[in-house]
């Protein structure tokens, strides 16, 4: 087998070495009756490289990519061009085979890397400190309610009807089990966010306040209004954000009066990947938390000889050391894809991320008023950046299923995400950005102007 | 300069002010190893790596009042640039391609370069988690196939596909125990936790609202059976082991004490970090396993990418298999695969105790670990495990006699090699030894853990380690054990080759400097 | 005034109705570099063996419980900005809280220097 070094000449080497007859031998402390003797039944064996890439390239063929259609889709996941030169760093093998750098003598590379990292998501989110990454965007805004109810000592979270119902879903899963009071509700399906209504929501027992931003309809909520009314009330504001490229264009969460900021990384670096890995942000404004911070991070400091180095730092908040006390029972990062997104930011600088999203929302708008003009069709949205809600006379998921029949991979019906609400059906969420063409948008307005009843 | 860095030395500049330092340069790079300064300190914002400009418009925006006012302050590098740069970075590291990393209850295995791949075929790194379900057949079909891997080698009823991680899959196992408890009007309120367990199992049991007690072991590094059974009643929920254990010994009385469990109503939480060991060889579900985490980073090879990102399918009995969380795959009549999420959840997915993350799991780790999987086959499973408790087995036999190993007199260990520091000359300790290693070229082993063993080392070869390169790492292992018994003081400031020696974390934790500013002065 | 120790590590000196509580010399020396403590906010009332405060290393972290019961009147703000002064004077400026005492019952059954002595020693 062409993973397994050791030879049969080795094995019997190290077999005496030890003073075993045989490897079975090794495993006496198993019950016999348990033991198996041979590969487990019902399972095919061993197989060439070549086989193994041949039955896998099947299975990929039986997906349709999103560069072989005019593709449309966001809604928490966005695609958007990665330079070549991100995908061959993050397999240079000193990154991609070395483990979390708990040696940090001999892991400056992947130190230095999340120092830069860090720093990068705090300006982008004009925060203060950001923590080296988490699973995703979903279980980052879970892990900052948690924080906030920590912080505060408070129990009572008030989500916006327009966070991400993937993410309003996680959160009210964890919460059951730490007896947090979730008070959600349904989005309004208005030009702009209700922002007045989730002010209305807030009261003194609020721990937290979350808001997406844009939200889950692409619209953008008045985040210094709500953090005034949040404060007012002694509650934290925790601003999510699913798209860090709209922060080109946008303000800073951090600095419209966010105490959180969370988000999902993906769309830089990392790709769409069928849902992950993914790479969830995590940033506050008040430094003096950061003990409450959940999540590795990376430090400044110095070694024996005065020069300057990394470390992880501040570890006694994590499981390993805190067991049952940590602030989370988080022990992985997503290393490999903060790599790729602080390459990929690296790459772009200021000047790259701004003009990428105008370059981003130039398109957005371009292609909501072409689909304006489609009959039966209406743009939702007052204000966007690089999604926005078209709203249909019909179910849009039927509308998006048609689509794909016809090879355009079109958006999200709001059915598929608010399945309980019946008001929402004939939302379709439509993402556009620099990957999509004027052709792709023309395609999209003449096909659902097909497909539409 | 800042409070930390008070030389204000940095990568670039002579280091003749640096005490110590042997035949300085004015640069501070010595031949292959460069340093390499700061983004922030090599880049500015109007530099960039991209295609730009992109078309330039005067369509109004419909951002409103939110665009940003102010600077970013990111900084940007050209292509060659970053290059350069994160080059210079990956060489500051250790990896697995580049020697042996024994890092006990890690299982730093070779990564196939097969694995990366397949992981970059279009079908799958460029799919919408969102897409439309028959554009996206091979993509679950992938996770399907695994699971069924999954299932099978562990002799489980189903399996939970979504956690992102060990700890992740951990809780997902344990939250399905306690919605399953309560579905039974069963209101359990303790967590039994052995000793020696990994610290994310008590940290995990209090997220789900247990409160943990330790399990006693016996002499020979293992649960004690009777300890434990008089423990057990109608309070406790779950107890939660790792097996084989983190001292590297198959629990031997593993059945009797899931018996046990379910006799006093209650339900068996297998940590599966150490599952390389026993692949093929036994199954979990034979064991009376209820619930198990796997790491794919782990058995099954996909990369450690320097702290994630990982994997932690969780498989199911019977028992559990109800609870598990949105959203998972199911096959159709009529052979179609589909994704069950809150949107197309029927009456027998009702029992889902919820979501645990936005979509559909590590996808890219997916089509790795099948990869390595279908490479491996049913019968090379079984020989790789085989192989990794042969060579620490051998590991073992060949250093008992000069470090102390607790458990060596108790059988074969499983998959890693466990020794403590007795012995050592007073002022000497497992750390010392480790750095000495830095500079013999190994990574370190894992150090101070489990806690049940004085300066604990625990030593996990894997499979994929040649017998000549064990051979060196234990010749190595065997003069650093003498220097540290012999109390040769050089080994207190080690490694002395590294790119950097030992940092202080003290002053990193005291004034955390966690985000570039400018400098002070 | 009188110096109490207790088996636990922690040092209490009193002096009336008011306590000082601080770890000890061998309490720091087995933590090592000392890189955060946290200490009660004034006013907060503790009973006997209540939570009472964190003690960081960079390895360890460590909860402080209050060896007595009583009412929390002031913390050691200098530990914020220097909690290395836990290491380099434990049982004087690297103090942790003052306490007006609820029960002095609480210091029956206390060490004094030597028997604290004595009792490290034994360990």
């Amino acid at each position: 087998m062409r993973y397994l070094p050791l030879t049969d000449t080795d094995r019997t080497a190290m077999l005496e070495a030890v003073g075993a007859p045989s490897i079975d031998a090794l495993f006496a402390d198993v019950p016999s009756d348990l033991y198996l003797n041979g590969p487990v039944e019902g399972l095919p064996l061993h197989a060439t490289e070549m086989a193994v890439e041949k039955h896998m390239r099947r299975l990929s063929k039986k997906n349709l990519a999103a560069a072989d259609a005019p593709f449309f889709i966001g809604a928490g996941a966005y695609r958007h061009h990665v330079p070549a030169s991100v995908d061959h760093l993050i397999q240079r093998g000193e990154f991609l085979t070395a483990y979390t750098p708990y040696q940090p003598e001999i892991a400056q590379g992947t130190l230095q890397m999340l120092f830069e990292f860090q720093s990068q998501v705090a300006r982008l989110y004009g925060c203060a400190v950001a923590n080296a990454s988490m699973y995703d965007g979903s279980t980052a805004c879970w892990e900052a309610v948690a924080m906030a109810s920590r912080v505060t000592r408070k129990k009572r979270v008030v989500l916006s009807g327009a966070l991400h119902p993937h993410y309003a879903e996680v959160v009210r899963t964890m919460a059951k089990f730490t007896e947090d009071e979730i008070a959600g509700s349904a989005p309004s399906l208005t030009a702009l966010p209700d922002d007045d209504g989730l002010i209305t929501r807030i009261d003194d027992n609020t721990a937290s306040v979350v808001v997406q931003y844009p939200d889950i309809l692409g619209r953008i909520p008045d985040l210094q209004k709500i953090a005034d009314a949040a404060h007012a009330k002694g509650a934290k504001l925790i601003v999510v954000n699913t798209e860090p490229v709209a922060l080109g264009a946008l303000e800073a969460p951090g600095n419209l009066g966010a105490d959180i900021v969370v988000g999902e990384g993906q769309a830089l670096g990392v790709g769409l990947q069928f849902g992950g890995p993914y790479l969830g942000l995590f940033a506050i404004t008040d430094p003096k938390l950061v003990r409450q911070m959940p999540g590795r991070l990376c430090g400044e400091t110095v070694d024996a000889d005065g020069k300057r180095g990394f470390v992880l730092t501040l570890s006694t908040r994590e499981q390993h050391i805190r067991r049952e006390k940590a602030t989370s029972n988080i022990c992985t990062n997503s290393g490999l894809c903060a790599l790729a997104f602080s390459i990929h930011m690296t790459l772009l600088g200021a000047k790259g991320i701004t003009g990428l999203a105008a370059e981003n929302h130039r398109l957005a708008c371009i292609a909501a008023d072409r689909l304006a003009k489609v009959p039966g069709v209406t743009v939702l949205n007052e204000n966007f950046f690089n999604e926005f809600t078209l709203m249909l006379d019909v179910d849009a998921r039927q509308i998006v299923r048609d689509l794909a029949d016809k090879g355009v991979l079109g958006g999200v019906g709001l059915g598929k995400l608010f399945p309980d609400i019946d008001g929402l059906k004939g939302g379709l969420l439509v993402t556009v950005t620099e990957t999509a063409s004027l052709e792709d948008i023309e395609t999209l307005a003449t096909t659902l102007e097909e497909v539409l009843p | 300069m800042n409070q930390i860095n008070q030389s204000g030395w940095k990568p670039g500049t002579p280091v003749a002010s640096i005490d110590g330092e042997k035949h300085p340069t004015v640069t501070g790079n010595k031949a292959l190893m460069l340093e390499e300064a700061l983004i922030f300190e090599i880049g500015d914002a109007d530099t960039y790596g991209v295609d730009l400009p992109y078309t330039p418009t005067d369509l109004p925006g419909r951002m409103g009042k939110f665009t940003r006012k102010g600077e970013i302050g990111l900084p940007g590098l050209s292509e060659p640039q970053t290059v350069r740069h994160y080059t210079r970075l990956s060489r500051q590291n250790y990896g697995i391609d580049l020697g042996f990393f024994p890092l006990g209850s890690c299982t730093m295995k070779h990564n196939p370069r097969l694995n990366e791949k397949v992981a970059r075929m279009p079908g799958f790194l460029d799919v919408h988690p969102m897409q439309p379900i028959d554009t996206v057949q091979g993509a679950l079909g992938v996770i399907d196939e695994l699971a069924h891997w999954l299932i099978t080698l562990t002799g489980m009823q189903s399996v939970a596909m979504s956690p992102k991680a060990g700890a992740h899959g951990e809780l997902c196992g344990i939250l399905c125990i306690r919605a399953a408890l309560e579905a039974r009007g069963d209101a359990r309120k303790v967590v039994l936790v052995p000793e020696s367990a990994h610290g994310t199992n008590p940290a995990t049991a209090a997220f789900a609202g247990y409160s943990t007690e330790d399990i006693p072991a016996n002499k020979d590094g293992r649960v004690d059976l009777d300890a434990l059974k008089a423990r057990l009643g109608p309070d406790v929920a779950a107890v939660m082991i790792t097996n084989p254990n983190t001292c590297g010994l198959f629990e031997r009385d593993m059945k009797a004490i899931s018996d046990a469990v379910h006799e006093a109503g209650g339900l068996v939480y297998c940590d599966g970090a150490n599952f390389n060991a026993i692949m093929g060889r036994v199954r979990p579900g034979d064991l009376g396993i209820d619930a198990m985490h796997i790491n794919l980073h782990k058995t099954f090879s996909t990369p450690h990418g320097g702290g994630g990102p990982g994997s932690g399918p969780v498989v199911l009995s019977e028992a559990l298999a109800p609870f598990a969380p949105l959203p998972f795959v199911e096959k159709a009549k009529d052979g179609s695969l589909r994704l069950i999420e809150e949107e197309n959840m029927e009456e027998h997915h009702a029992s889902t105790f919820g979501r645990m993350t936005a979509f559909n799991g590590q996808m890219g780790m997916f089509t790795r670990a099948l990869t390595y999987i279908l490479s491996h086959g049913a019968d090379g499973l079984r020989q790789a495990a085989g192989d990794a408790v042969l060579n620490a087995n051998y590991i073992l036999r060949q250093l008992e006699d000069v470090l102390h190993a607790p458990f060596g007199a108790s059988g074969p260990c499983m998959h890693e090699a466990l020794f403590g520091d007795a012995g050592f000359a007073e002022g000497f300790s497992t750390l010392d030894l480790a750095k000495g290693l830095i500079d013999e070229g190994f990574h370190p082993m894992t150090m101070y853990f489990p806690l049940v063993v004085h300066g604990a080392m625990l030593i996990e070869p894997t499979e994929t380690e040649s017998k000549a390169g064990i051979d060196q790492f234990i010749m190595a292992m065997r003069s650093l054990a003498q220097r540290a018994k012999d109390g040769d003081e050089a080994l207190l400031t080690a490694p002395h080759h590294a790119p950097r020696a030992r940092l202080d974390e003290a002053h990193a934790a005291r004034k955390p400097r966690l985000a570039w500013s400018e400098p002070e002065g | 005034m009188a110096r109490y120790f207790t088996e636990e590590h922690e040092w209490i000196e009193v002096d009336g109705d008011t306590a000082i509580i601080g770890i000890t010399d061998y309490a720091q020396e087995q933590l090592g570099d000392v890189v955060f403590v946290e200490v009660p906010q004034t006013g907060t009332e503790f009973t006997k063996g209540a939570e009472a405060a964190v003690v960081e290393s960079v390895k360890a972290a460590s909860d402080v419980y209050a060896p007595i019961a009583g009412t929390v009147i002031e913390g050691n703000a200098a530990l914020e900005g220097e909690p290395e002064l836990v290491n380099t004077a434990p049982e004087a400026e690297g103090w942790f809280f003052k306490l007006t005492m609820s029960d002095k019952d609480d210091l029956e059954g206390l060490m004094d220097a030597k028997a604290y002595k004595a009792f490290c020693d034994s360990l």
